[in-house]
This record gives C-alpha cells, sequence and structure tokens, in this order.
C-alpha cells in the first residue's frame, strides 16, 4: 500500500466536490471530558484568526473556566428560550442562526434532544438545516450517542443512551475529528473535578467511569473513525477506477416482524452491513391472508422500517402469499447475497404445527446465505398476534352456542325420521354460519359444542355421552376435523374478503379522485375536489397552500376550518425544505397539522396539509402510504389546473397585445390628422401672413381651432377608454336629473351640433334615476355627436324619457343613414365605424365608451333602425337604487 | 370696466402655458407675474401684491389646493385655478379651500377672460345691491320678486333662497354643498336629491326652455352657475 493517498488529501477531496450545502465538522470523543468542546473552540479561533465569520449558536461551558475563558472573543448568539410545563429551556435560535448568516457556526452536544415544542425534536436536525442554508458547522458528540451503537454501548456500560443519533448524520459530516485522551488521564481528570458530570447522574458515574468501559468507548470511537477513512480512500479509489481489495459487493436483506425485537435485528444487520461494506434492504411480508390489523403492530413495523432508513438502509414492504416466497423471490430478483432473520419466538410445539419460516427459508435458500439473530428474552415484551382478537364481543360465542342449540333441537324433532350421518350436517351448517357470520373462535367453539351435542343428543343411547356404536367415534373424530377445516377455511376467506374490501375502498377512493379530477376545469375546482376527497377518506380537514410570488398561502381549506399561524409555518417550512412536516413527523411534531409536499416531475406546485378533528389521532402508515397516493394525484392535477390557467392568461395577454396595436395603429392615425391641420395653419399664419387675405387667414384660423378641439377630445375618449378596460372607473352614482344631464350634454356640444334642430321629450314628473351625473352626461354627449355625424343637416334629433317598469329608458332618434341591420350589434365595439359618409371622422370609440360606461351602471344600451329611416339608440338604466351601486 | 394695469399672478410648471398666457393676458392690459411651483407663488403673492391668480392645480412641489389654502389665511385676492377634466372631485375641494372659480384645460382665451371679469367685478361690487339682474331675469331683494321678461313669477322660498344665491354669485360656480349649507343648513348638507328637485322646479320656472337652460347652468359633479352674459 506504498501509493496509498494522503487522507487529509481525500478530506480535501470530498469537501471541493460537495457544493452549496454546509460542511459539518464532528469532534468525536468516547465520553464526556475528553475535551470536545474545548477543542471545538481552539478550532473556531484558529479560523476566527483565519479572517473567517464565526458565531457560537449553542455552548455548553458547564462553568468551566478554561472552556468559558475561550468564549470570549467569539460572538454568541442569543439562545431561545421555550416554556415547557412553567420551565423555560434554553435552546439554539435556529432562525437566528439563519438570519445571522455567518460562515461557521459552533453547536455544542450534536445529540442534544430538543425541548418539545421546538421547530425539530432533534438537535441534529436543527444542524442539518443549517447546513443545507449553506453555514458551515462544527459539533461535537460523544460516540454511545451513535443508533447503531447503542445497544452495544448498552451491554458493555449497562446503561442505555436515550439520546441516539441515526449514524447517516456522521456519515454525511465532511470531517471527523478524534478528540482522544487516555482513560488514565480521563480518570486524573475526574477527580480533579475537571469533569462535569450532571447531578442526576452522579450515581451512575462510579458504574460508567471504569476503566474497562472508558477502554471498551474508545475503541468504539478509534474504530469508528478508523472506519470512515477507510471508507472515504475506498470511494476515492473507486471514482479514480482504482482497483483494489474490494470483493463483489455484497447485499443484505434483513426480514422484520411486528416484534420488538425487529429493532435489534436491524442494528445487527447494519453492523454487519458496515462490515461487509454492504448495501442493505430492510423488508416487512405482509402475508396476504393474515393482514396485520393491530394498529400498534403497524405503527412499529413502521417505526422499525424508519429506524434501517436511518441506518442507511432502504426500506420495503411486501404482500405476497407466504413470507419465505417473498422473501426469496425479492432476494434473487435483487440480487441479494445474505439474509437476516430473527431467531423464531414460538414454542417449538407451535413450529412443528404451524410450521417454521426459518426452517422453510433456509431449507428454500439455495446459494443465498442466511443468518439467524438471536434476541435477549428479557426484552420481550407480550406480542400480541395479529389475528388474535381477545375483546371479541361475548355475544358472538353465545350466538355460536345458540347455533348450535338451534341445530340440536331441529335434530330432536326429526331424529327419529333421519339417519344420524344427516343430522350431522345441521351441525356443520352451524358451524359455517358461525364462521361466516361471527369469526374465528365462536365458530370454533361451534365446532366443539356441536360434536358434544351431536354426542349427547342424537346418538342413542340419547342424553349421555356414552355411545352404543362405536363406528360413531369416526362421526364424531370426521365431524370435529371437517368442522375445525370449515371454520378455518371460511374464517380465512372472510378475513381476506375483508383485507380486499379494505383495498378496495381505498383504490375506489383513487379512483373517484382521479375521475373527478380529470373533469375539474380550474384550479379552484381542482382544489375543492382534492379537499372533499381527502377529508372524507381520512376523516380529517384538509387545507391546500400554493405558492404566490415565492411565499406560500392557504389558497383552499374544508369549510370551517383555517389554518392558523402555527399551521402556516408548518406549510412554509414544508415548502422551503421540500419535506413533509408536522404532526407524525421529524419537523414540528407538536403542530396540529401534517404537511406534505406537493410535488410533481417538474417540482413542488405547492403543499397540502391535513388536520385532524379531534387531536390525538395519528394516521397509520398504510394510511399515510394511502395519502402519498392522494398526494401524488392531487399534485399533478393542481399542477396540471396551473399550467392551465397559466396558458389562459398568455392567450389574455397576447390577446391584449393583439389590441393594443390595434389601439395604437387606430390612435396614431387619429392623433396626427388633427395635428397635421394644426401645425399646416399655424405655419402658414407665421410664414405667410403677409401674401393671406383676411378670408383664409379667418379660415385657417378656424380650422386649427376645430382641430385642436377635436384632438382635446379625442384624448377624453382615450383616457375614458383606459379608464373603462383598467376597471380604474368609479361610479359616484347618486338619483339625479335625467333633463339636467340632457341639458348639460347639450350645452357641451354646442356649436357641434350645427343645424340639427334638437327636440326634448320628458314627462314633467319624472323621478331622479340613480347615475354618474358627469359619466352619463358623457354617453348622452357621445350618442348625440354620432347622431349629428351621421344624419344631414337640419333633421331633427329627437330625446326622449321614459319611465318602466324599475326602469328609466332614454331613446335618441335620428334620421340619419340608419346602420345595416349585421351591423346594429357591432357599432358598440372599439374603433367600430359604419363605414358610409366619407366625410366623417372620429376614432369609433365614442360608442364603446358609452356602453362601457352604462355598464357599470348596470344598465343596457342598444341600437336598432329606426321606422322611416334613421337609428334609435335606447339606453335604459335601473330605477332601483341597489342594482346602480 | 378698466383692466389696464390690473396685476394678475399666473402659477403653472408649464412654461409653454405660461408664455401662452403671458402673451393673451398681455394684449388684455395687463401686466404679468410668473411663478412655476408653488412656493414661488406663495412668495410672489406677498412680494407682487397681484389684483388676481391664476393657479394650476397640479404643481410639483405643493398642490394647488394647498397653495389655496395658505393663501386664504390672509389674503382675498380672487383666485381662478387651472384642472384638468375628470377631476371633479379637485375642483370641489378647491373651491371649498377659498378657490372663486376654475377653468377646465383646455380652455380659450374668451372664456378665461369672461371669468376674470366675474371674480373681478365681484371683488369690487357693492354687496348690498337691491336688485339683481341677469338678462331679463330680475330680483329685487327689498321686495322679495322675481320677475323675467318683466312677469312675475311665483317661487317657493326655498327656491327664492336659491336664486338669491345663485344670482348674487352671478357668474360664480356654486357647488352643491354650499347650497345646501346656505340654503337649508348644515345637517341637510347630503341631501343631493332635494337640492335637484327644487333646480329642476326652478328651471320650468324660470327658462324659456328647461332642457337647454339659458340661465341656471350645470357644472357637472360640482354645482350650478348663472350665466352671465
Amino acid at each position: 500500500m506504498q501509493n496509498r493517498p494522503d487522507p487529509d488529501e481525500l478530506l480535501k477531496h470530498v469537501e471541493s466536490e460537495e457544493t452549496g450545502r454546509g460542511k459539518l465538522k464532528i469532534f468525536l470523543g468516547y465520553v464526556a471530558g475528553v475535551g470536545k468542546t474545548y477543542a471545538m473552540l481552539e478550532a473556531a479561533h484558529q479560523r476566527k484568526e483565519q479572517g473567517l465569520d464565526v458565531v457560537v449558536g449553542y455552548i455548553e461551558t458547564h462553568k468551566r473556566a478554561e472552556t468559558e475563558e475561550l468564549v470570549t472573543g467569539l460572538e454568541v448568539l442569543p439562545r431561545k428560550q421555550i416554556e415547557y410545563h412553567n420551565v423555560t429551556l434554553p435552546e439554539m435560535d435556529v432562525d437566528a442562526v439563519l438570519k445571522r448568516r455567518p460562515k461557521l457556526v459552533l453547536v455544542d452536544e450534536f445529540a442534544h434532544t430538543n425541548a418539545p415544542g421546538s421547530r425539530h425534536p432533534k438537535r441534529f436536525q436543527d444542524v442539518a438545516e443549517i447546513l443545507d442554508a449553506g453555514i458551515d458547522v462544527y459539533t461535537t458528540l460523544n460516540i454511545q450517542h451513535l443508533e447503531s451503537l447503542n445497544d452495544v454501548v448498552a451491554q458493555v456500560t449497562g446503561i442505555i443512551v436515550r439520546e441516539t443519533i441515526p449514524d447517516r448524520v456522521i456519515d454525511e459530516a465532511s470531517e471527523i475529528e478524534v478528540i482522544d485522551l487516555p482513560p488514565d488521564e480521563l480518570l486524573t481528570r475526574l477527580q480533579e473535578g475537571k469533569v462535569y458530570i450532571p447531578e442526576q447522574a452522579s450515581r451512575a458515574i462510579d458504574k460508567f467511569f471504569r476503566k474497562g468501559n472508558l477502554t471498551a468507548l474508545r475503541e468504539m470511537s478509534l474504530r469508528r473513525a478508523a472506519e470512515r477513512v477507510d471508507d472515504q480512500m475506498r470511494s476515492y479509489m473507486q471514482t479514480r477506477a482504482i482497483s483494489g481489495p474490494w470483493g463483489a459487493s455484497e447485499r443484505l436483506l434483513v426480514c422484520i416482524s411486528p416484534s420488538p425485537l425487529a429493532e435489534k435485528l436491524i442494528r445487527t444487520t447494519r453492523r454487519l452491513a458496515d462490515e461487509l461494506n454492504a448495501e442493505w434492504i430492510a423488508v416487512y411480508v405482509e402475508v396476504a391472508s393474515k393482514p396485520e390489523n393491530n394498529p400498534a403492530n403497524r405503527e412499529r413495523i413502521g417505526r422499525t422500517l424508519q429506524l434501517a432508513e436511518e441506518l442507511g438502509a432502504k426500506s420495503i414492504t411486501l404482500s405476497e402469499r407466504s413470507i419465505q416466497e417473498a422473501v426469496l423471490d425479492y432476494a434473487r430478483k435483487n440480487n441479494i447475497t445474505k439474509v437476516v432473520i430473527g431467531k423464531p419466538l414460538k414454542p417449538r410445539w407451535q413450529e412443528i404445527v404451524t410450521g417454521s419460516v426459518v426452517d422453510q427459508l433456509i431449507y428454500a435458500s439455495g446459494d443465498i446465505d442466511v443468518y439467524v439473530i438471536s434476541a435477549r428474552t428479557e426484552l420481550n415484551k407480550p406480542i400480541i398476534p395479529s389475528d388474535w382478537q381477545p375483546h371479541q364481543p361475548i355475544g358472538r360465542y353465545l350466538l355460536s352456542l345458540g347455533l348450535v342449540a338451534l341445530s340440536t333441537l331441529l335434530g330432536i324433532l326429526v331424529r327419529g325420521d333421519l339417519e344420524p350421518a344427516n343430522l350431522v350436517m345441521l351441525y356443520l351448517a352451524s358451524v359455517v354460519i358461525s364462521a361466516i357470520f361471527l369469526g374465528r373462535g365462536p365458530s370454533l367453539l361451534a365446532a366443539v359444542a356441536g360434536v358434544l351435542a351431536f354426542d349427547f343428543f342424537l346418538v342413542p343411547p340419547y342424553l349421555t355421552l356414552a355411545v352404543s356404536d362405536t363406528q360413531y367415534i369416526v362421526t364424531f373424530g370426521m365431524l370435529f376435523i371437517v368442522s375445525l377445516v370449515i371454520s378455518s377455511l371460511t374464517a380465512q376467506g372472510r378475513e381476506q374478503a375483508e383485507a380486499a374490501i379494505r383495498r378496495e375502498s381505498q383504490t375506489n377512493a383513487l379512483y373517484n379522485l382521479g375521475r373527478d379530477l380529470t373533469s375539474a376545469t380550474d384550479l379552484n375546482n381542482v382544489a375543492d375536489i382534492v379537499i372533499s376527497h381527502i377529508g372524507q377518506a381520512f376523516g380529517r380537514e384538509v387545507v391546500i397552500f400554493l405558492p404566490e410570488n415565492g411565499r406560500i398561502h392557504p389558497f383552499a381549506s374544508s369549510p370551517n376550518y383555517q389554518p392558523d399561524e402555527n399551521e402556516l409555518a408548518v406549510a412554509a417550512w414544508t415548502f422551503d425544505h421540500d419535506q413533509p412536516a408536522g404532526r407524525g413527523t421529524d419537523t414540528l411534531p407538536a403542530a396540529s397539522i401534517r404537511c406534505v409536499p406537493l410535488r410533481t416531475s417538474n417540482g413542488m406546485v405547492g403543499v397540502l396539509g391535513v388536520h385532524p378533528k379531534e387531536s390525538g389521532s395519528l394516521l397509520t402508515p398504510e394510511q399515510r402510504q394511502t395519502l402519498d397516493a392522494f398526494t401524488n394525484q392531487a399534485a399533478l392535477a393542481v399542477e396540471r389546473a396551473s399550467l392551465a390557467e397559466q396558458a389562459h392568461q398568455t392567450e389574455l395577454l397576447q390577446a391584449t397585445e393583439k389590441l393594443q396595436s390595434a389601439l395604437l395603429n387606430s390612435i396614431s392615425h387619429d392623433l396626427r390628422t388633427p395635428l397635421v391641420s394644426i401645425t399646416g395653419a399655424l405655419t402658414s399664419l407665421d410664414e405667410q401672413s403677409e401674401s393671406l387675405d383676411d378670408e383664409n387667414r379667418r379660415s385657417l384660423i378656424v380650422t386649427a381651432r376645430e382641430e385642436a378641439d377635436r384632438l382635446n377630445r379625442l384624448v377624453g375618449n382615450l383616457l375614458s377608454m383606459t379608464r373603462i378596460e383598467s376597471g380604474a372607473i368609479k361610479i359616484h352614482s347618486e338619483p339625479d336629473d335625467i333633463q339636467d344631464a340632457i341639458g348639460t350634454a347639450l350645452e357641451q356640444l354646442g356649436k357641434r351640433l350645427g343645424r340639427h334642430g334638437i327636440q326634448v321629450n320628458i314627462p314633467v314628473d319624472f323621478p331622479l334615476v340613480p347615475m354618474d351625473f358627469t359619466l352619463m352626461v358623457q354617453v348622452i354627449v357621445n350618442v348625440l355627436e354620432n347622431a349629428v355625424k351621421y344624419s344631414p343637416e337640419n333633421s331633427l334629433i329627437e330625446i326622449s324619457a321614459q319611465l318602466m317598469d324599475k326602469k328609466a329608458r332614454l331613446q335618441i332618434f335620428d334620421r340619419g343613414v340608419g346602420i345595416p341591420a349585421e351591423d346594429l350589434p357591432r357599432i358598440f365595439d372599439k374603433f367600430y365605424r359604419v363605414q358610409r359618409p366619407e366625410n366623417v371622422s372620429g376614432t369609433g370609440l365614442g360608442l364603446s365608451i358609452s356602453k362601457g360606461i352604462v355598464d357599470v351602471h348596470h344598465g343596457i344600451i342598444y341600437a336598432s333602425a329606426r321606422t322611416g329611416g334613421g337609428t334609435v339608440i335606447t339606453i335604459e338604466l335601473p330605477l332601483d337604487e341597489e342594482y346602480s351601486q | 370696466m378698466s383692466e389696464a394695469g390690473q396685476r394678475v399672478l399666473v402659477v403653472d410648471d408649464e412654461a409653454p402655458i405660461r408664455r401662452y398666457l403671458r402673451a393673451a393676458l398681455n394684449a388684455q392690459g395687463f401686466t404679468i407675474f410668473e411663478s412655476a411651483n408653488g412656493q414661488e407663488a406663495l412668495n410672489a403673492v406677498i412680494a407682487n401684491r397681484p389684483d388676481i391668480i391664476i393657479l394650476d392645480l397640479g404643481l410639483p412641489d405643493i398642490d394647488g389646493i394647498e397653495v389655496t389654502r395658505q393663501l386664504r389665511e390672509w389674503s382675498q385676492t380672487p383666485i381662478i385655478v387651472l384642472s384638468v377634466r375628470e377631476s371633479e372631485q379637485d375642483k370641489i375641494a378647491a373651491l371649498d379651500a377659498g378657490a372663486d372659480d376654475y377653468l377646465t384645460k383646455p380652455f380659450g382665451t374668451g372664456e378665461l377672460m369672461a371669468r376674470m371679469r366675474v371674480v373681478m367685478r365681484r371683488q369690487t361690487s357693492k354687496p348690498d345691491e337691491p336688485i339683481l339682474q341677469v338678462d331679463e331675469l330680475k330680483m329685487d331683494l327689498s321686495r322679495r320678486v322675481v320677475t323675467i321678461r318683466d312677469e312675475e313669477i311665483s317661487l317657493t322660498p326655498t327656491e327664492y333662497d336659491i336664486l338669491r344665491l345663485l344670482m348674487q354669485n352671478a357668474g360664480k360656480v356654486i357647488t352643491h354643498h354650499h347650497l345646501l349649507r346656505q340654503v337649508w343648513g348644515t345637517a341637510y348638507e347630503s341631501e343631493m336629491h332635494i337640492l335637484r328637485v327644487n333646480i329642476s322646479n326652478l328651471r320650468r320656472k324660470i327658462e324659456p326652455d328647461p332642457s337647454r337652460p339659458h340661465y341656471l347652468l350645470t357644472e357637472p359633479g360640482v354645482g350650478y352657475r348663472l350665466k352671465v352674459l
């Protein structure tokens, strides 16, 4: 091994390849008092001298002078005080760290368990969040807190360490520095009082700080660090394709059961896998005919699989007819070389009767090694077999006895007419009925009771268990066996059916969700469907959070439920970290809501929150799986709806752009025309004033003035149009005099009316009409202007008002050129102009502005042909005040 | 009346508008002072003692309404404000703050001269003339008699009060609120419909064609004005 690379080089190589995430350095010791915190602080000072931004996130100096001295000179972030049962517990303030954003933060006691109510249950999870934010972390850890060594430590020292951290966290560290101190020196330090011992632990100390213990722990920590260097070395050589001493990679499969011993099995396998440098997988097989119904057991299986994942395994659940078939089938397909299984806990006789999984596995394993791991029996807690339900209501057993009694009664009535062999069928019937409707236990009782009753009542001599004919012994035997078989088969069928029904109902729920989602048209629709389906399937309140401008906000939720501030914070965390959070997870477990990311292949689209209606109820692992399936569907639907909405918005935008360019074309033409006349007239007056006679001069001035007026009106119209289009128009509706509005409009038109005759017919007692006076004047001006424009001089324009049912109707009649019938509905469109008279100018905005104004009054405006030639414009305004508000 | 030598302060941040006003008003014999913003205007009023102020509402520093309010604390110089279309609220605010009249941009020179004449005449007129006359509409305050083309017309006391207020301020716009306050009292300030019904009735009595008023003009969104010829 001459070419063995320098471990430091390797570490640098590893560091340099990491990107974005902060780097974690662990100061690893084998016991309290070796000087981890001291070493960490020293290292921090060095980094600070190098110019790094270093702050203290959390340090426990235990009032030791030399340690405290080292803290001075470093910036210490204030701690967060968490109230719990009237006690304030100081914790690291993660948010303060994230806000302060140093380059490096010191966090003591990596394995610390946070006070309840903190964001994460464990400090290493806080650290993970800090690392994710790109901040480097120095932390300290004692070897006994390592999950996989937990039981070994307990065995060696007799002390069970409660605060543990998963091994993968250590694996993720960029650097581990072992802080070593020979046990003898440590013991001297201890005697000198230099080691901090918590008071409550002082009794354990004598037991713990024995030289033997210390040596064992020291070995563990050194070995662990060495293993790690080895790992890095290996992976380096692998990435460089340097051939090495490693063999074909091993793959381990560990089979777990609901037993509490499964955790030990997992830990053992992890150590085995470490030693073999093998990949490992934890599997739980659900036997299809005997699904696990006990919620406690299901919960334990979920926890065990989770532990396996924390220790670096992949975990799967299989559903098959038999355990050994499932395991071996999976093993062969996935190149598993070793299967790990626990020693059976059942008594030997039971194994002979029901068969032993271990035996069967070994028998059928072929070239796969099978490791059978023992368990210490004192850890053995009573296991509740899944299919035995001790709290079966007693009524069911009584009912099955009743069935037997009924069969007996019938038998007594007909026992003279029928052969006893036929009477047996009555009992079989009662056994079958019990098995179907009452379950396994009652049907077994019916079988036993049936045999006894048959003998006692129906086999001569009656009313005694003695039999006259020995061949009845065979009948009894057969009756008993057949009853057992039938009851077992029927009960099994029943249980399978129940399991199938449960699965089917889930599948159905999922199918229904999918079906309803396909018919959903928009995001609101999708949200409502998701919320109602998930709410129904899980009996929970549901909320959907969607991002807007990078922040999450509740989009829709179950009726009568609104997420509060805390729940919103959970959702925000989920969104920021793309991980489930809240109830039943590792992050903010004290929250009342469980948030899961709505994720598709394109990324996060939102967050789904489920909130139990009553506190205390957790989702079973099975429900969680189903929820995941629901979530996937929901995410896809939300994404689809969001995309559709975006597409729609784009379409709208395009339409608007098209309209805008049309508007610009029209406007630039219409604005320029009067400017041409004005500029022309003024330049003539300026430059050629001598050659102009009075009449021409006068004509130029009038032209310029009229065109300026026109320009002013055009600008006014454009402004009005913009205000109407943008929805910025506000109406101040008040009852007002319609005659006044007409008068004001006529006054404003002034000379523009030309030589047209105007006739106004308004009933004397006409009521006030709710309107925005100024805007309505504009409507009348625009309509009148149009009438003047399109009708010959000296013709009469009539204006009349009538009272209708809850409406005021204003009509303007002209004797103009009229509008072709097919154009009548279009004249209120923007830029529409009837193309007939050549000399008519204007933008064609007037009528569309009028329509816009009448619309905001909740009124209607329309054009119709006038009998005898010309056009009628009718405006109807609601009289009832509430319609015009 | 003589306009020669009257001093006009023009306040507008747009130089072309000031230039146009200078030319137009100079031709009429006025002496012109100019200010480009509100602060300058306040100083100019002290320095130049104008006889009338033409004040744009959209000034870059102090709002024209605020300038009016500050001026009115110590000066009674007539103020005509200039504003753009669709800002009725500003017009009302300026009138409430003490402006004498307003003009909507763009405006003709003739219109401006007419308004100036009205506010300056009022400044010099005796307040207790017993007989008011506009065209063929006459009001004898001492006898409480109103005649049109020398024919006496009968008005309700409210209609009489409205007409008197308008005639005493002939040519000047009177806001809805001012009319309501003066005629009915402050409690009725928001009872706009009472005013409208009364104006409508008044028009039927004094106007030859109520649909095309000759005397009693509506200033949309602001109030009413009795037309002077």
